[in-house]
């Protein structure tokens, strides 16, 4: 076995990741103290980059708005079960944020007298669901690739040190007057194979969703939740993680996103004979409704004998009543998606779409702070999570869309300001001497495992049990099966086989690694959804189709205990939003 | 899903076939020179380059080495030569390419190759951090800032890059001249010249009329032709150009 080569660093803040909530953190942290970021990707490769719509602010600047509204649709697009506290300042912060961004120079699309511009989305509306409302800011349907851009842009700006391509393993923590606090990251340079440890004062997790467990999905292929698996793995909970996000549009068969701007703007959902079916399922806004209820709409029109296309499996997205320059100057990207993926004509024919597993409501909890928690209450000292590895929860059991660009830049903000106030008094905790040796110890059986399964079927495994099993619909039955099939992959998982044998660019290692954290993750999202028997926002059960306040009107909480998943309960935190039905 | 995924390959009608892809190998801990290796995959009518590199990597050699992200074509990490041409791997569809022959790729040119398809990109990141690829405006306003829809327009094209380098690299300066800034720079560099709200445009032009600034270009379109996301680079190079001799006006 080879020597590995280790290299230490010290910084006052460590930021993981560089998506949206990473660099918006390191833009706040970075002037103050030392700081560097740590990705797995180049920045601008990063997956905030695709997000296409907007980003939630109530702005007013074309029809009256307040951010109180924005905080209602929050809380009854989230199904109640969002902390009313964090949706208040989600929608507060929100304004500032955008102007942020504008400052920073991000090329909004504008008003005819310059103003920022903004369009309707999904549960986005005025004076508490009366109708829709224009509260998107957004630039083309390419926004979050401007954020991602104007973030990366200004970091050059600031100098921030990035270290990319370095994929972090490990978490070390260690305890200090009987508190557990984190030391130091321990990550793996792609290029060379060789070890870094950033001791840091402050460590902020930014680190991204696991979409990768389903198949059909929106995300990247990078997206494989490896900070969500280490805050789990190290004994920390994970909060809601029943609840994932399926959108309505992805190009069926393919999964591919095509924004729900498409009908802010004004397309419609229609069934095969041509009926705009959500005037159903939501009277009054209709296509506009949040993305759980059209998803669930449209696989109820498909399951009913409705679809469209010759095995009735999907519905049509149809723009072919807007104005081709409406398009090309509002929708220019997914248009594109539709031609050169399915070879279909927007302008002239209805798009073929399906839901597609897209956005992970719960993951690391924190407070209002993005401070993490080790149980319900209790904060780990110097260690804080934004964006969609985190969960706060503005988002409760379903995102409203274009509040997670609005997340991103409000608690990755918050991120940064709260690690430098602690990382300003605070000592840098010892790293222990063994504190590396775990992940040695697992690089180096994956660079030598000589087993017979291949990472990509037990992969694809993986993801088919999860699509067949925790997708819209979901029963008992549904979920043991998954869960069952999951352990029978874990099994497989220990006689894996890696045949790059190099230490440099080494992608086959990497992929076995990240299967690791897909399983974990998969189980407790399915571990969750079994225990939770009742249906609310996101996570809808066959086998209990109601919401039940009296029972379930908490967040679930999983912990790793030996092999087994722990569960525990939350509380929510109501402010000014008694839980009501849910309609629209 | 399982079933759309099938149903959609019906629609596209283009039933299974094989391809063959000639794939350019170097592993720095093995080789002393790249190699060409082949390999038949089966693919389906919605499949695109990358799948087929994947299909390769998980079914027949792990070992194969190459970037990739979001594969729909906004993260910018494939780019690659495809049968010559600079294109995204996850944007090329294997039915548009002529498959009665093999399908050759190879990494882009001109930068450092690390391992297979995967090259050194730092010289290309460090070319668009020297043009400060940043707003630069000395007001400190407190709202946001008022910019008119023409204005906006203005710069709208050079907004779109997703610094992917498929234009630097396929251009001949570049090839024979690393000290080049590059199509991408120049691009990124126009993007704030024409941006209304900036202030620093002076600084840019000067920066961009080095020996290796604009004037390197000589107007091959290469990089026009390049672009995935139908960036018109050599006009901006062009609208640069301009800008240097009478001001960005």
């Amino acid at each position: 076995m080879s020597e590995v080569k280790v290299h230490h660093y010290q910084y006052d803040v460590v930021i993981v990741g560089a998506g949206g909530a990473g660099m918006r953190a390191a833009i706040e942290a970075g002037p103050h103290l030392k700081t560097a970021v740590i990705s797995k990707l180049f920045p601008t490769r990063s997956h905030t980059g695709a997000a296409q719509g907007g980003m939630a602010a109530a702005l007013a600047n074309v029809e009256e708005d307040n951010w109180e509204w924005h905080t209602f649709d929050t809380v009854k697009g989230g199904d109640y079960l969002v902390d009313q506290d964090a949706a208040e300042i989600l929608a507060k912060e929100s304004v500032q944020a955008v102007i942020d961004l504008e400052n920073m120079g991000l090329p909004f699309n504008r008003t005819p007298d310059g103003k920022i511009d903004q369009r309707r989305f999904g549960g986005h509306t005025r004076d508490h669901g009366k109708a829709p409302v224009r509260r998107s800011c957004y630039a083309a349907d390419r926004t979050g690739h401007m954020i991602l851009q104007t973030l990366y842009q200004n970091c050059v700006k600031l100098g921030i040190e990035f270290y990319n391509e370095f994929y972090v393993l490990d978490l070390v923590m260690n305890t200090v007057d009987g508190v557990e606090r984190p030391a130091a990251v321990v990550a793996y340079e792609l290029a060379t194979g060789e070890l870094h440890v950033f001791q840091g004062k402050s460590i902020v997790f930014a680190t991204g969703g696991f979409g990768k467990i389903f198949k059909t999905t929106s995300n990247a292929h990078t997206l494989t939740g490896d900070g969500v698996g280490i805050i789990y793995r190290k004994g920390l909970p994970l909060e809601d993680m029943e609840f994932y996000q399926f959108h309505p549009t992805g190009l069926a068969g393919l999964g591919i996103l095509l924004s729900e701007a498409a009908r802010g703007e004004g397309a419609i959902l229609r069934n095969a004979s041509g009926e705009r079916f959500m005037e159903r399922y939501a009277p009054t806004i209709k296509d506009l409704a949040p993305r759980d209820m059209v998803a669930r709409a449209m696989a109820n029109e498909v399951r009913e004998g409705r679809g469209a296309g010759p095995h009735k499996d999907y519905v049509l997205l149809d723009l072919t009543h807007l104005e081709p320059a409406v398009i090309d100057a509002k929708l220019p990207d997914i248009t594109e998606f539709a031609r050169t993926y399915l070879g279909v004509e927007p302008y002239t024919e209805p798009v073929p779409v399906f839901p597609t597993a897209h956005y992970a409501m719960g993951g690391i909890p924190t407070n209002i702070k993005a401070e993490v928690l080790r149980d319900n209450t209790t904060v780990v000292p110097g260690l804080y999570a934004a964006g969609e590895c985190a969960c706060v929860s503005v988002h409760g059991a379903n995102r409203l869309g274009t509040n997670s660009l609005l997340d991103i830049n409000v608690f990755g903000k918050r991120a940064g300001i709260y690690a430098v106030e602690y990382a300003k008094d605070a000592q840098f905790v010892d790293v222990p001497q063994d504190a590396i040796a775990e992940t040695v110890k697992l690089i180096e059986h994956m660079r030598n495992a000589t087993g017979t399964e291949k990472i990509a079927v037990i992969r694809k495994e993986l993801q088919d049990t999860m699509d067949k099993n925790a997708q819209v619909y979901r029963t008992e039955e549904s979920l043991n099966e998954a869960l069952d099939k999951i352990k029978e992959l874990r099994k497989r998982y220990e006689h894996i086989q890696v045949q790059d044998r190099g230490l440099r660019f080494n992608t086959d290692l990497l992929e076995a690694i990240e299967l690791g954290f897909l399983l974990d993750l998969a189980e407790v999202l399915a571990y969750t959804a079994r225990e939770r028997r009742e249906s609310r926002g996101g996570h809808f059960r066959e086998d209990f189709e109601t919401r039940n306040d009296e029972k379930f009107m908490v967040h679930s909480m999983a912990y790793k205990d030996g092999e087994d998943i722990k569960i525990g309960w939350k509380p929510v935190t109501i402010t000014n939003y008694p839980p009501m039905e849910r309609k629209y | 899903m399982s079933i759309a995924v099938e149903s959609v390959k019906e629609i596209a009608a283009v039933p299974s076939f094989t391809v063959t892809l000639f794939v350019r190998r170097f592993d720095p801990e093995k080789d002393e020179e790249p190699k060409w290796q082949d390999f038949d995959v089966t693919v389906f009518g919605t499949d695109r380059v990358l799948d087929a590199l994947h299909k390769i990597k998980w079914e027949l050699d792990g070992s194969l080495t190459f970037r990739r992200s979001c594969a729909h074509g906004v993260c910018g990490s494939d780019a690659m030569r495809i049968n010559g041409r600079n294109r995204l791997a996850c944007k090329t569809l294997i039915k548009d390419l002529d498959i009665t022959q093999p399908i050759y790729v190879e990494p882009i040119k001109g930068l450092k190759v690390e391992k297979d398809l995967v090259v050194d990109m730092n010289p290309f990141y460090q070319a668009y951090r020297d043009v400060k690829p940043f707003l630069i405006a000395s007001d400190k306003p407190t709202a946001e800032r008022i910019q008119s829809p023409e204005d906006r327009a203005r710069f709208e094209d050079t907004t779109k890059c997703i610094l992917c380098a498929a234009c630097t690299t396929s251009c001949p300066v570049f090839w024979t001249d690393n000290q080049y800034f590059g199509p991408a720079a120049i691009v990124n560099a126009h993007r704030f010249i024409f941006d209304s709200r900036d202030e620093a445009a002076e600084v840019r032009l000067d920066i961009l009329n080095d020996k290796e600034g604009v004037w390197r270009c000589r107007t091959t379109f290469n990089c026009t032709e390049a672009c995935p996301r139908g960036i018109e680079v050599t006009k901006a190079i062009a609208e640069v150009k301009q800008a240097v001799l009478r001001g960005r006006r």
